[in-house]
C-alpha cells in the first residue's frame, strides 16, 4: 500500500484562488462569531438583559428530552429565538446560528469565481451545497416528534 | 506560551469567574438549589456542571489532539454517559464542538494548501445531505435506542481505529474517471523532505458511497466524522495522509453544519452546555498542540482507545438499562 511520493517540477504547491478566498472569509467570520458568542454568553450569565429562562431553571430541565424541555420552558422550536433577541438566553443563539451559517457564507463568496471561470461542475456543487444547508437551516424539515 | 493561547486562557478564566459570580448571586438572592439543582438527580448546583464541563472538555481537547481524533467522538459518549444532560442536548453540543473546531482550523489548513477544496466539496455535499437525514432519525428516536446504537457504533469505531493502517503516500496508479472530471488533484509542500508532493485520487465512487454512511452517523449520533473521514480519504481514495487529515478537519464544518441546524431548529441546543464545551475543547486543543511533540503517540492512542471503549460500554449499558 505504501507508495513513493512523486516530486514534481511542473506544478507548484499552494492554495487555489477559491481556496484562498474561502480561507480568508472563514478566518474573519469564525473569529467574529466566536467573539460575539463569548460576549453574549457572559451577558446571559450575568442576566443582562433578563433571560426568558433563568440560568438556574435551565439546569432543572436539561436532563429532559428536547420536546419535554421546550414544553416546560415554553420555548418554541425553529427560529422563534430570533423574535426574542431582547432576552439574553435567546441573544446567545444569534452567534450560534451565525457560526452555523459561516459555511454558507464562505460557499457563496467563492461562487463568482467558479461562474467567471465557467466551471459548471463546481458551480453546481456550490449551489447544491448551499441549497442543502439552507434547507436544513430553514426549519421546514421535520426534526424530532417523539 | 503563544499570545493566542494566553488569550484563550484569559477568556476561559473570565467565563469561569462569570459562572461562579452568577451562581453566587443566585445563591444570595435565594433563587438557587434546591429549587434549581444541577439536574433531575443531581446534588451539584446548576453552575457546578458547566464548570466541570469546561474542565473535562479542556482535558478532552488535549487528548483529542494527542490521540489524533476529533473532539466530538470523545465528547458525545463521555458527556452523554456521565453528565446529567439529555442526549438530544449532548448530541447537539457535540456537533457544535466539531463545527467550531473545524471552523477554527479551516483558514490555516486552506491557506497552506493542505486541506483541498476540490476534494472536500463533493464528499461534503454527500455527507451533509445524509447528516440531515441522520439528525432527523436521531431526534425521532428514544434515548435508550440512541444510547444502545451509539454504544455499538463507538465500539465499532474503536475496532476501526485499532485495525486501520495509515499510508503517508498511498500509491495511486491512475486517477479514476470521476476524480479526473472533477479535477481532484493537487500539490503540497512537504517540509520534512523538502519536496513538493503531487497527488491524485482513485476509487472516488467507493469513497462517495462510504460518505453516505459517515454523514448519516455524524447527524444521528452527533459524533463529528473525523474518525471515518481520514481512513476513507487516505486508504480508500488514496489521498496523502496529511491532505486526508487536513481535508477531513475542514469538511467537518460542512457535514456538521447541516446536522447542527437540525438540532438547533429542534430546540436541542442549550448555550449553557454548548459554550463551555466549545471553549474547553478549543483551549485543550491549543495546549495539546503545544505538548504534541513531547508526547508518546502510542501511549496517548492507548488512552484514547481505552476511553472510547469505556464510553462505548457505558452508552451500551445505559441504553439497555443495565447501568442507568
Amino acid at each position: 500500500m505504501e507508495g513513493k511520493a512523486e516530486a514534481t517540477q511542473t506544478a507548484t504547491p499552494g492554495a487555489s484562488p477559491e481556496q484562498k478566498r474561502y480561507g480568508a472569509v472563514l478566518d474573519v467570520a469564525m473569529k467574529v462569531g466566536l467573539l460575539v458568542l463569548l460576549i453574549t454568553f457572559v451577558l446571559y450569565l450575568i442576566g443582562a438583559p433578563k433571560p426568558h429562562v433563568p440560568v438556574g431553571d435551565v439546569s432543572a430541565n436539561w436532563s429532559l428530552k428536547v420536546d419535554k424541555y421546550l414544553e416546560v420552558t415554553q420555548i418554541e422550536k425553529g427560529w422563534s429565538w430570533a423574535k426574542n433577541l431582547g432576552k439574553s438566553d435567546f441573544l446567545t443563539f444569534a452567534p450560534i446560528a451565525f457560526l452555523a451559517s459561516v459555511t454558507v457564507i464562505c460557499y457563496l463568496t467563492i461562487l463568482p469565481i467558479f461562474i467567471k471561470r465557467k466551471d459548471f461542475i463546481y458551480t453546481g456543487l456550490v449551489l447544491a451545497e448551499v441549497l442543502v444547508l439552507v434547507l436544513a437551516a430553514s426549519g421546514v424539515l421535520p426534526s424530532g416528534g417523539h | 506560551m503563544s499570545k493566542r493561547c494566553t488569550l484563550f486562557f484569559i477568556i476561559a478564566l473570565f467565563i469561569l469567574m462569570a459562572i461562579f459570580a452568577a451562581g453566587m448571586v443566585q445563591a444570595w438572592t435565594g433563587d438557587a438549589s434546591p429549587a434549581n439543582p444541577g439536574g433531575a438527580d443531581s446534588a451539584i448546583p446548576w453552575w457546578g456542571w458547566p464548570l466541570i464541563l469546561l474542565v473535562v472538555t479542556f482535558f478532552m481537547g488535549i487528548l483529542a489532539v494527542l490521540g489524533g481524533v476529533g473532539g466530538a467522538v470523545l465528547y458525545t459518549p463521555i458527556i452523554g454517559g456521565f453528565f446529567p444532560f439529555g442526549m438530544d442536548f449532548v448530541r447537539g453540543a457535540g456537533l457544535f464542538v466539531a463545527l467550531a473546531g473545524s471552523l477554527a482550523a479551516g483558514p490555516g489548513l486552506l491557506k497552506k494548501g493542505l486541506a483541498d477544496l476540490r476534494l472536500a466539496m463533493p464528499v461534503a455535499l454527500i455527507a451533509s445531505t445524509t447528516a440531515v437525514m441522520g439528525a432527523m432519525v436521531g431526534l425521532a428516536l428514544s434515548d435508550a435506542i440512541i444510547n444502545t446504537a451509539m454504544g455499538i457504533a463507538i465500539l465499532a469505531i474503536v475496532v476501526i481505529m485499532f485495525l486501520a493502517k495509515k499510508s503517508e503516500y498511498p500509491e495511486v496508479g491512475k486517477a479514476d474517471a470521476l476524480s479526473s472530471a472533477l479535477r481532484i488533484n493537487g500539490v503540497y509542500h512537504e517540509p520534512s523532505s523538502g519536496k513538493d508532493i503531487d497527488w491524485k485520487i482513485h476509487r472516488t465512487i467507493h469513497g462517495l458511497i462510504l460518505f453516505v454512511g459517515i454523514g448519516f452517523m455524524a447527524g444521528m449520533f452527533g459524533l463529528g466524522a473525523g474518525w471515518a473521514n481520514v481512513p476513507v480519504l487516505n486508504l480508500v481514495m488514496g489521498a496523502p495522509l496529511k491532505v486526508s487529515v487536513a481535508t477531513s478537519k475542514f469538511l467537518l464544518a460542512t457535514t456538521d453544519t447541516s446536522a447542527a441546524w437540525m438540532y438547533l431548529n429542534a430546540g436541542a441546543v442549550i448555550p449553557m452546555i454548548v459554550v463551555p464545551s466549545i471553549i474547553g475543547i478549543m483551549m485543550g486543543s491549543l495546549v495539546g498542540v503545544k505538548i504534541l511533540a513531547k508526547s508518546k503517540p502510542s501511549a496517548v492512542r492507548a488512552v484514547v482507545l481505552t476511553m472510547l471503549v469505556f464510553a462505548g460500554v457505558r452508552a451500551l449499558l445505559k441504553g439497555t438499562g443495565i447501568w442507568k
